[in-house]
């Protein structure tokens, strides 16, 4: 058949009854759809980035520590390499110089692929806002999932986003309209890499994903 | 504190340094750290007999920084004696007093050896060009290696020539970038956008909710 | 099959004998151990390592330019964001150059609270950067999990006083911001007792293990000569043998009353470097135990020191302080206003890398990741 399957038999656990899937557990017959199953294993085995910018990252080495571990949300495993991950945390000040080195690495890594802005700096430049070197939030350049205030966010934060953004993936559908952006090839999965300039990095914003909030002020 | 005093030291510099001439700034304020400025020909040597001469040793080279003055006009009440109405009387005046503006590096030094210190020494530019010519001034990194990147730093954000020095490019910002930032006169690209903070819709719904007690508030309105 | 094989002709067209080129590898801005977003050119003959510059700024925050347009107050929670492992002992050295600028003095229990924050400081950071070293070497994290185990106690300490962990913007120009809670001293005590057996435990693990000795003994060596000239600070001038710190020089605080030694290196490789931290870690210990046997009971802040509307008068001033870093200066001038005309932080860790090409000629790439481990750096302070 090469007609797309219909969205409902893809969705959430098909309409049967609770009691009666209770039961079939009991004697080991466990049914789900494979949206469900598919989301279940992505989102319990999320591949950080090992990518610290500046002090978010010791909180988020810290929420990773034996304290708040890290490990039992599966974020366990941060791996060097862009090509392994599935998960940028972007911890810390994002600095003009930087930016462009953040895009690659984001366009570095494969789909399906998330973004967490972690702490003020990453969400909108923090309190170094007036910085000549300082990018305003990351979010000018990339998608982000999960925003994390606070400066630096405690751990507890850290492994509530973590929690926030498996919600998020056990809700993305894998057919339809509003399908996850790495199953739609309309989405792009890079995104341009700014340049150096001679004032500013060229262009200052990526206009297709962000544009900055209106400057209407009652006088 | 070092064991001599500044001038002590001012005075066996420019004997044992012929032709160089050094210049006393106090400094007011409690911290009392007065400095000297090195003219630009001898500095090198001036620095050499800090760190080499046996009482003084100042081997450490701490912090080496640039400071940016613009042009200033002070204006200072003076008493003159100024003919009026046909007497001559003692009145006070404006009078303004204009310097120029000039770039400097300041460093500050310190002896491992002796455990003394600091002493401040200051390098001015010879006037304020504007960009992109910039001013020169002798480099101490052959004395120091400390300077080194220090010095690649006040050629990066003030844009001052280091004359001699071994490696001079930018160290913080990218190599594309063409201003440079510290100097007072640098006006940042226009990328700082309003975002309406939490206290302006509290404002907000106070204007809305609240009756104005201009008595208790102490204006008019709830702005 | 083709074998690079002496008594077989290569076939034709191939040498038997590859000569290569130097390769240029950029290590950074993203590197599973550069301490944050540092970049190193590095330009290697096979393994050796032949020329290195250090690339900077990918951190450079401006905080400089924002101490220009923000009130003296304003600066101090900046100033938790330098070093951003050690926010006390930046606080520390921030409110010491505006008590010089401005010539106000300091409570004797304020100085006896904030020598034990130093102190503390200086334990956990030591702690994280031996555990960030051994990291680096290729232990997979472990030390550093049991550096981190201790931090998070004393982080608790300082979250019950300051309400943060991190970034705890505790001191004030004349004092500290709020007097300890009631039993927070005796919480001191009980850590302070406690954290000996950690430092036996990690000395254990550390002296006399194989690969920690090779991979470190010989390896970044730096002459005391050119530590001295090249201005470098703090565990790594005192692992080359020069005897300077700033606390038995400087004089500053409570310093002056209290017995501690300086642990000095021979040989100025990372293996001294890794060392004198452990040594420093003890003496810190001492330190706090002298400084909590009795604890003067007053008030906390200078009662001249005006928080609001502070205008010191005009002058410059230069203060330093020996942070578990290194020295960590501030050079500040004054015109009068509410914000200072110029605001400067001398950085430990920036000028400590001048040395970086000197220490890793010579030596493999893979001790390059050891050495820079060493100098123990926080972009935070070396781009500001």
């Amino acid at each position: 058949m090469d007609e797309t399957p219909k969205t409902d038999t893809m969705d959430a656990t098909p309409n049967i009854d609770e009691g009666l899937l209770s039961e079939m557990k009991k004697r080991g017959v466990f049914v789900t759809s494979m949206q469900e199953l598919y989301n279940w294993g992505r989102k319990n085995s999320l591949w950080p980035l090992q990518f610290g910018l500046a002090c978010c990252a010791i909180e988020m080495i810290a929420a990773a520590a034996s304290r708040y571990d890290l490990a039992r949300f599966g974020g366990e495993v941060f791996r060097p390499s862009p090509r392994q991950a599935d998960l940028m945390i972007v911890a810390g000040t994002v600095t003009k110089k930087m930016a462009p080195q953040v895009v690659r690495l984001y366009n570095q890594m494969p789909d399906p692929k998330y973004v967490i802005a972690m702490g003020a700096c990453a969400i909108s430049g923090g309190p170094f806002k007036e910085g000549y070197n300082v990018l305003k939030g990351i979010d000018r350049y990339i998608p982000v999932d999960v925003y994390i205030p606070g400066c630096p966010p405690r751990p507890e934060a850290m492994l509530d986003a973590f929690m926030e953004l498996q919600r998020k993936i056990a809700e993305q559908k894998l057919v339809g309209d509003d399908k996850s952006p790495h199953l739609d090839d309309a989405q792009p999965s890079e995104y341009p890499v700014p340049e150096f300039g001679a004032r500013d990095l060229e262009p200052p914003m990526n206009t297709d994903i962000y544009t900055p909030p209106l400057a209407e002020r009652e006088e | 504190m070092a064991a001599e005093s500044l001038e002590q030291i001012k005075e066996r510099v420019e004997a044992a340094v012929p032709g160089a001439s050094l210049t006393l700034v106090p400094n007011p304020g409690p911290a009392a750290q007065d400095s000297l400025v090195l003219d630009h020909a001898h500095a090198v040597e001036v620095a050499t007999f800090l760190r080499d001469d046996p009482e003084l040793r100042f081997d450490y080279c701490s912090n080496v920084t640039g400071v940016d003055w613009l042009d200033r006009v002070e204006k200072r009440k003076v008493r003159v004696m100024r003919v009026v109405e046909g007497e001559e009387r003692e009145i006070s005046e404006m009078q303004e007093e204009r310097s120029a503006g000039y770039l400097e590096a300041v460093y500050h030094l310190y002896s491992m050896e002796k455990k003394h210190g600091p002493i401040v020494v200051r390098l001015r530019t010879e006037g304020r060009p504007g960009l992109p010519e910039l001013p020169t001034l002798p480099s101490l990194t052959p004395v120091w290696r400390a300077a080194e990147f220090q010095e690649r730093e006040i050629y990066d954000l003030f844009g001052i020539n280091f004359d001699g020095h071994p490696d001079q490019r930018r160290i913080l910002m990218w190599d594309e970038f063409e201003d440079h930032p510290m100097r007072k006169d640098y006006s940042p690209p226009d990328d700082y956008e309003y975002e309406p903070t939490p206290h302006d819709a509290v404002l907000e719904r106070a204007k809305e909710n609240l009756s104005r007690r201009p008595d208790k508030d102490g204006c008019e309105s709830i702005v | 099959m083709i074998s690079m094989n002496d008594t077989m002709p290569p076939p034709e067209g191939m040498t038997s004998k590859l000569e290569g080129d130097i390769l240029e590898v950029s290590m950074g801005p993203q590197h599973p151990s550069t301490h944050g977003v540092f970049r190193m050119n590095v330009a290697v003959d096979g393994e050796i390592v032949v020329k290195l510059k250090p690339v900077f700024g990918y951190l450079h925050r401006n905080h400089e330019k924002i101490g220009e347009n923000v009130t003296y107050l304003s600066s101090m929670p900046y100033t938790d964001r330098l070093d951003y492992f050690c926010s006390m002992t930046n606080n520390w050295a921030y409110a010491l150059t505006v008590e010089k600028l401005a010539g106000l003095e300091v409570p004797e229990r304020a100085e006896y609270l904030r020598v034990i924050l130093a102190e503390l400081t200086r334990l956990q950071n030591h702690a994280s950067g031996v555990g960030f070293l051994i990291s680096d070497m290729g232990a997979w994290g472990t030390p550093l999990m049991y550096a981190f185990r201790e931090r998070e106690k004393l982080l608790d300490l300082f979250e019950a006083l300051a309400g943060s962990r991190m970034m705890c913007n505790f001191m004030r120009f004349g004092g500290l911001r709020c007097d300890a809670p009631p039993g927070w001293l005796d919480r001191v005590r009980k850590l302070v007792a406690e954290f000996p057996a950690f430092i036996d435990e990690f000395e254990a693990l550390l002296a006399g293990n194989e690969i920690l000795m090779a991979r470190s003994y010989g390896i970044g060596v730096v002459s005391p000569e050119l530590a001295v000239s090249a201005g470098i600070s703090g565990p790594m001038l005192r692992a080359s043998g020069v005897n300077y710190d700033i606390r038995k020089v400087d004089g500053y605080g409570l310093y002056p009353q209290l017995k501690f030694r300086v642990p000095l290196g021979d040989h100025g490789d990372c293996a001294d470097r890794m060392m004198i931290r452990i040594l420093e870690m003890r003496e810190s210990i001492a330190i706090l135990n002298q400084v909590l046997e009795d604890v003067p009971e007053g008030p906390i802040l200078d009662p001249k020191s005006k928080p609001r509307n502070f205008k010191p008068p005009e002058g410059e001033a230069y203060g330093r302080i020996e942070a578990p870093k290194g020295e960590l200066g501030f050079y500040l001038i004054s015109d009068k206003k509410a914000e200072p005309y110029r605001y400067r932080v001398r950085p430990p860790s920036f000028i400590n890398l001048t040395v970086l090409e000197d220490m890793c000629l010579g030596h493999t790439i893979a001790d390059v990741m050891v050495i820079l481990g060493s100098v123990d750096i926080v972009l935070g302070e070396v781009d500001r």
